[in-house]
């Protein structure tokens, strides 16, 4: 693999781990956020301030960073309680204007110029290389791949996706939907929080625009690609879309038509996405992997599928 | 200098509230939230650069462009929102997201990334009406406002479309059950919610004297906030939210406050700052 490839398998594994955090947000507890970069910005700025000013290493601002905009998505996940479903939409979009704005005009944060001179992260007093990199970018997946499965398998999981389907129903049924959003906050916030440290500590310049709200719209954009509420689809998603402007780069400047084009259609055609649960295309492949015994289970709820994988 | 600041805010708030005003008219009545609303708007200004080899009146050029903008609304809703009516709020709220980019580099594509002007002829000479804090161009725009608004005040009050859209707004079965005709009312909705922002467009394309690709991005989400602050589907609560972020605005652009916050994200402190008291905008129920 050369280093151009390491470049863009690193850029990917960050795409991954944001989609991620967004699909347990919206995809699982269906609390629509249109900030997420908001938070990918936090994780940044808290890493690179913290290595910077504060000459933490990577090993110890990676944590940190993440715990502080866990926190963030705390405050956000209890404001939402208190919203209804299309006032919140609205709010994580302001979210995310004000948060680019307060990176942008305060000079703890480096202003517009941002924050240059973030270390590579080292180990064992060497400095690690971009393949070695790619490993711990690698491995952050991986946990959150784990911990994605693991959740989906428990019962927090299961409270999450009944209030993500019918809020109103899980609480008759004494789901605390409240609380239960919150923590979907936290839990998404954190992860784009370690996505915001790798890519921090992987750029070493970070400005306020990196985390404006058109990368909120691509990063939903991988979730709903590839089918929101499922962590394949995420992986489709955000690998997907995360390689299109390499693939195509001839249609640079076309990007924005195409992705415009494809929410537009992937919506009005197949909401469910590429390989969500229902569409026709995964039904196939399900079928096809089950050797045609298995007829379709459509609508019997995500929570059965998912554990099989 | 305090009126000359105050008329600026007036008339900001007098676009604003027509840009936002489809936007919770729609919002009233399919709870959808038309981000590409937003679009509309830049292709009414879009429209009234083409027009303007046509006519250079500034009247003829916002009717044509009302024209184009209200078809096109309605073909909106057509072929996107209709078919997505049973699905979850985020389907339809992604579609639009999705239209308004493709809009907006359509936009781009048709008629290049920079600026147009749009010297549109004022009938009588009105812009010449100035005085020491109002300009003739500021008159204009806010006479436009308006009357756009009074013109709404009477199809939503006065008349048995308005009626419908009342009846639609309260309950979909039960009004077509009593004989209206949901989806003509619904259609008629996007048209002049539609046909409104692109007056709106026209009027700032006039008003700046510009008309560019990325016109519509800012509005498509500050007229966002300002509906929900003005409480989602509230048309009134829109009008009143609209001119208090347009004097807002241009009170604290101009305050050492203007330093910390830039205009544009004056609207979303607003918003987050009132949706933690009120969760249902300044003057929305329920």
């Amino acid at each position: 693999m050369g280093l151009y490839q390491v470049t863009i398998a690193i850029t990917l594994g960050i795409y991954l781990i944001l989609t991620m955090g967004l699909n347990i947000i919206t995809g699982y507890t269906g609390q629509v956020s249109l900030g997420h970069a908001a938070f990918f910005g936090a994780g940044a700025y808290a890493s690179a301030i913290l290595s910077v000013r504060y000459g933490l290493p990577f090993w110890g601002a990676l944590p940190l960073a993440v715990v502080a905009t866990a926190l963030m998505g705390a405050v956000l996940g209890t404001v939402s309680t208190r919203l209804r479903e299309d006032s919140l939409a609205i709010t994580t979009i302001g979210v995310n204007f004000v948060v680019v704005s307060v990176f942008k005009y305060s000079s703890f944060f480096g202003g517009a110029l941002g924050i240059g001179n973030i270390r590579y992260p080292s180990l064992f007093g060497r400095v690690l290389t971009k393949p070695e990199y790619l490993l711990v970018v690698a491995a952050c997946v991986a946990l959150g791949m784990w911990f994605d499965r693991r959740l989906v398998k428990s019962w927090l999981g299961l409270a999450l996706r009944a209030v993500g389907q019918d809020e109103a129903a899980a609480q008759s049924l004494g789901v605390d939907s409240p609380r239960f959003k919150i923590i979907a906050f936290i839990i998404g916030t954190a992860y784009a929080g370690a996505a915001g440290s790798l890519y921090a500590h992987f750029m070493t310049f970070i400005s306020p625009q990196d985390f404006g709200f058109p990368v909120s719209i691509s990063i939903i954009s991988m979730a709903v690609f590839g089918g929101l509420g499922t962590l394949r689809g995420a992986i489709l998603g955000s690998c997907a879309l995360g390689l299109a402007p390499e693939v195509f780069r001839p249609l640079v400047d076309y990007r924005n038509l195409m992705y415009g084009a494809l929410l537009l259609l992937m919506m009005r055609f197949q909401p469910q996405g590429l390989i969500g649960d229902g569409s026709p295309l995964w039904e196939r492949l399900r079928s096809l992997i089950a050797g045609g015994s298995t007829t379709s289970r459509v609508g019997e709820g995500g929570a059965r599928h998912e554990s099989r994988r | 200098m305090f009126w000359q600041q105050l008329a600026n805010g007036v008339t900001m708030g007098g676009i604003y509230a027509l840009i936002t005003l489809g936007l919770t008219m729609v919002y009233g009545v399919l709870r959808i939230l038309h981000i590409s609303h937003a679009g509309v708007f830049a292709l009414g200004a879009y429209a009234g650069v083409v027009a303007l080899s046509l006519s250079g009146n500034l009247v003829v050029i916002t009717l044509i462009a009302m024209a184009v903008c209200g078809l096109v609304g309605m073909l909106m809703q057509r072929w996107v929102y209709r078919p997505l009516m049973g699905s979850s709020r985020i389907v339809p709220l992604i579609a639009s997201i999705g239209m308004f980019i493709l809009m907006e580099d359509l936009f781009r594509l048709a008629a290049g990334p920079y600026v147009l002007p749009l010297p549109a002829e004022v009938p009588f000479g009105l812009d010449q009406i100035t005085t020491s804090f109002v300009t003739g161009n500021q008159l204009i725009v806010l006479s436009g406002a308006v009357g756009l608004l009074i013109l709404t005040w009477l199809v939503i009050n006065h008349t048995r479309l308005g009626l419908a859209w009342k009846a639609t707004e309260q309950d979909f079965e039960t009004a077509a059950s009593c004989g209206i005709n949901v989806d003509q009312a619904v259609a008629m909705n996007f048209l002049l919610g539609s046909a409104i922002a692109g007056a709106a467009g026209v009027l700032v394309g006039f008003y700046y004297n510009s008309v560019s690709p990325t016109m519509g991005s800012v509005p498509a989400y500050k007229a966002m906030a300002i509906a929900v602050l003005g409480g989602l589907g509230n048309v009134w609560g829109t009008v009143v939210a609209s001119v208090l972020l347009g004097v807002t605005e241009a009170f604290l652009v101009t305050s050492p406050v203007g330093l910390l916050l830039p205009r544009d994200s004056i609207a979303f402190v607003a918003l987050i700052l009132v949706l933690l008291f009120r969760p249902y905008g300044l003057f929305g129920r329920r």
